[in-house]
């Protein structure tokens, strides 16, 4: 395993009128070759945001950007932060290519699917536009696009939502990328056809070794498809570990918050869902501590430290498993196995 | 339990214009295709299925929110297909919806109070002790904070706007709400508080709803039984213990084997049944059973007779080889 992306301490801001509006609050992250890393959170968490500043395609002149975004190519390590925009261009798609949540409005309705996916194909080598079409048609194929051929010279109104994921995937590795964003790949979607785009994906990455970074709300997805979990709150990571870390000993009450909220088909059904109770934070005001401190259900455990003074760091706690709390490891232990231990709703 | 509402062989065609000049063609979207179902009083039946199966044109038709193209509704005795303009205008009181959508579906040049309060004037009741008092008195059992009565729907997140959605529902004590999707737009943690608000509000007011999802978890949460649609056409029904532990169509297992569990061992260990292809065009369904193109099962006479829908074990099943 090669290491094809590193975050140190990001920090996304974006200043407004009301102030500054902290996204990403320092975020570390890193993703290897053939693994699959997950960005889980709820809206306004950072996830988006994170994923966008990867490839550079936030606004500069208003975005406040800090820290190290650091992409493996064949020319060695680019800063993407620092890097001049033409630099980032030549990563854009090459090295790293993102696949959007919504494949309605993602792809232009007045270009051909071939066109759409020839350009991506063309901006990274010199080659001409029959031979780009050619390569476009093998991609299609290669996605599970009937009539390839034909399909290709359609238009994307003439596509369903699952086939026009397929098309997005199909544009986002026609260069062979080695790292690939997929935000909310299937949020837009429905069940079945998830699952179909899913197998897709994982068929995909192993085939060419990708590192994708998966950016999802649906911990049913994650706990499909990841490797390894990072948790975010208000621009914050605040548990990060493998997938069986975050599933069977949570440690960030968050975490542990969002397991008990969520209903499952194999679950016993009625009863009461254990919702969190309030709502997340502004991210203009963040909280002067803990981020998390006004939803949480565990603060009356932590002794020592006070939670809404006192920012908690991220902490490891056994190999690869960090959380950000200042409950004891103890206390932490025993309420995450509670959770574990109810299983699946 | 006495059956509040009754629906018979429900249809709901919508004609399909095309854009050539030469004349128009006479395709017809088939949203709803002969559906029948019945609510008891205080019951949950959640409706479910892939978007474009009619789940929401089903809802909508039951109100008369969409004229029905066939087939009759009944409330309480009274067939709503038949009510005049000023009867279903009376008659509304006793029905509501709740929305999918949290933001397109609250006026945002009206302050709270005035969107919850409009039910009381539209139906022009005034209620004992005035309507600001009943507006904060709802408001209040829904969770919001009765000081903001005079805030406008942008000075709420998500989740409280769903909650104004509500309380402007449940405001004239409708015996039947018809809730469209009505969590689909919120985060998994408020997902969880507003369906329990849903839960408590049921069993205070004995209500009965139409609980219309694609989120197959959230229904079995919240349902006594449980019918699944597809391309207008109800497939299975049943109560909801029987149709998840043993669902009996093949497109209801299918169904249920796409929803990823969270937890990942037991999601990575298990066989998938992963449907191929996307659902045929509502204008053109397939012949005989219109799930016949994607099922594994499918023989001769799938293709050529459509099931009925059949009562095996427990279950409601339209299909001719049900499991």
């Amino acid at each position: 395993m090669s290491k094809l992306l590193e975050i140190k301490n990001l920090k996304v801001s974006f200043p407004t009128d009301d102030g500054d509006v902290k996204a990403v609050d320092g975020i570390d992250l890193t993703l290897n070759s053939g693994e699959t890393v997950a960005i889980v959170g709820e809206s306004g968490s950072g996830k988006t945001v994170t994923s966008l500043s990867i490839l550079g395609l936030h606004n500069r002149a208003s975005t406040n950007l800090s820290g190290e975004i650091l992409v493996t190519t064949q020319a060695g390590v680019v800063d993407v932060v620092s890097a001049a925009e033409q630099d980032v261009r030549s990563i854009r798609g090459k090295n790293a290519a993102m696949i959007f949540q919504d494949p309605m409005s993602s792809l232009h309705p007045y270009y051909s699917i071939t066109n759409q996916l020839s350009e991506a194909y063309r901006i990274h080598n010199k080659v001409s536009k029959q031979a780009a079409h050619n390569r476009s048609v093998e991609m299609l194929e290669l996605v599970g696009i009937p009539e390839p051929a034909k399909r290709a010279k359609e238009f994307p109104h003439q596509f369903s939502g699952g086939m026009r994921q397929r098309v997005m995937i199909a544009m986002a590795l026609i260069n062979n990328p080695k790292i690939l964003i997929a935000d909310e790949p299937t949020t837009a979607l429905d069940v079945t056809v998830q699952a179909q785009i899913l197998l897709l994906l994982r068929d995909l990455q192993k085939e060419f070794k990708m590192g994708i970074l998966l950016i999802t709300h649906d911990l049913g997805v994650v706990a499909e498809v990841a490797d390894r979990v990072n948790v975010m709150y208000a621009g914050k990571v605040v548990e990060s570990g493998s997938v069986e870390d975050i599933y069977y000993q949570p440690a960030a009450p968050y975490t542990m918050g969002l397991l008990s909220s969520i209903p499952s088909v194999y679950g016993k059904g009625t009863g009461k869902l254990s919702a969190i109770p309030g709502q997340p934070p502004s991210l203009i005001n963040l909280p002067k501590g803990c981020g998390f401190e006004p939803r949480c259900t565990l603060k009356h455990l932590v002794t020592g430290a006070n939670c809404v003074t006192d920012k908690p760091n991220l902490i490891e706690d056994s190999a690869g498993h960090f959380a950000r709390c200042h409950l004891d490891l103890e206390t932490r232990k025993i309420e995450g196995k509670k959770v574990a231990a109810k299983g699946v709703k | 339990m006495t059956a509040l509402l009754k629906v018979e062989s429900l249809t709901k065609y919508f004609s399909a214009k095309s854009n050539s000049i030469f004349g128009a063609n006479s395709g017809k979207v088939k949203a709803v295709d002969g559906i029948s179902f019945e609510i008891a009083e205080g019951e949950t039946l959640g409706l479910v299925g892939e978007s474009g199966c009619g789940k929401t044109t089903a809802g909508r038709t039951l109100l008369r929110l969409l004229e029905p193209t066939a087939g009759t509704i009944t409330y309480e005795g009274e067939d709503v297909t038949k009510l005049s303009r000023k009867a279903l205008h009376d008659f509304r009181s006793k029905m509501q919806i709740i929305f999918q959508d949290p933001y397109s579906s609250l006026n945002p040049r009206h302050t709270i109070g005035k969107i919850i309060a409009a039910p009381f004037e539209i139906q022009n009741v005034t209620p004992p002790r005035g309507v600001k008092n009943a507006v904060q008195e709802v408001m209040e059992r829904v969770g919001l904070n009765p000081e903001h009565y005079n805030r406008y729907p942008h000075e709420f997140s998500g989740g409280q706007r769903q909650r104004i959605g509500i309380a402007r529902a449940i405001a004239l004590r409708p015996k039947f709400i018809v809730a469209d999707e009505p969590v689909s737009a919120l985060d998994v943690s408020i997902q969880a508080q507003v369906i329990n608000l849903l839960d408590d509000l049921q069993s205070e007011f004995k209500m009965s709803f139409l609980f219309i999802a694609h989120d197959l978890s959230v229904v079995q949460h919240i349902s006594d039984r449980v019918a699944v649609m597809y391309l207008g056409k109800i497939m299975e029904l049943a109560p909801t213990v029987d149709l998840y532990a043993n669902p009996r169509h093949p497109y209801t297992k299918a169904l249920l084997s796409a929803v990823p569990i969270p937890d990942p061992k037991l999601e990575r260990s298990r066989e998938r049944i992963i449907l191929k292809g996307d659902l045929p065009s509502p204008i053109n369904p397939p012949t005989g059973c219109v799930f016949s193109t994607r099922c594994w099962k499918a023989q001769d006479i799938c293709r050529s007779t459509a099931p009925q829908l059949l009562q095996v074990g427990n279950s409601s099943v339209a299909c001719h080889f049900p499991e």
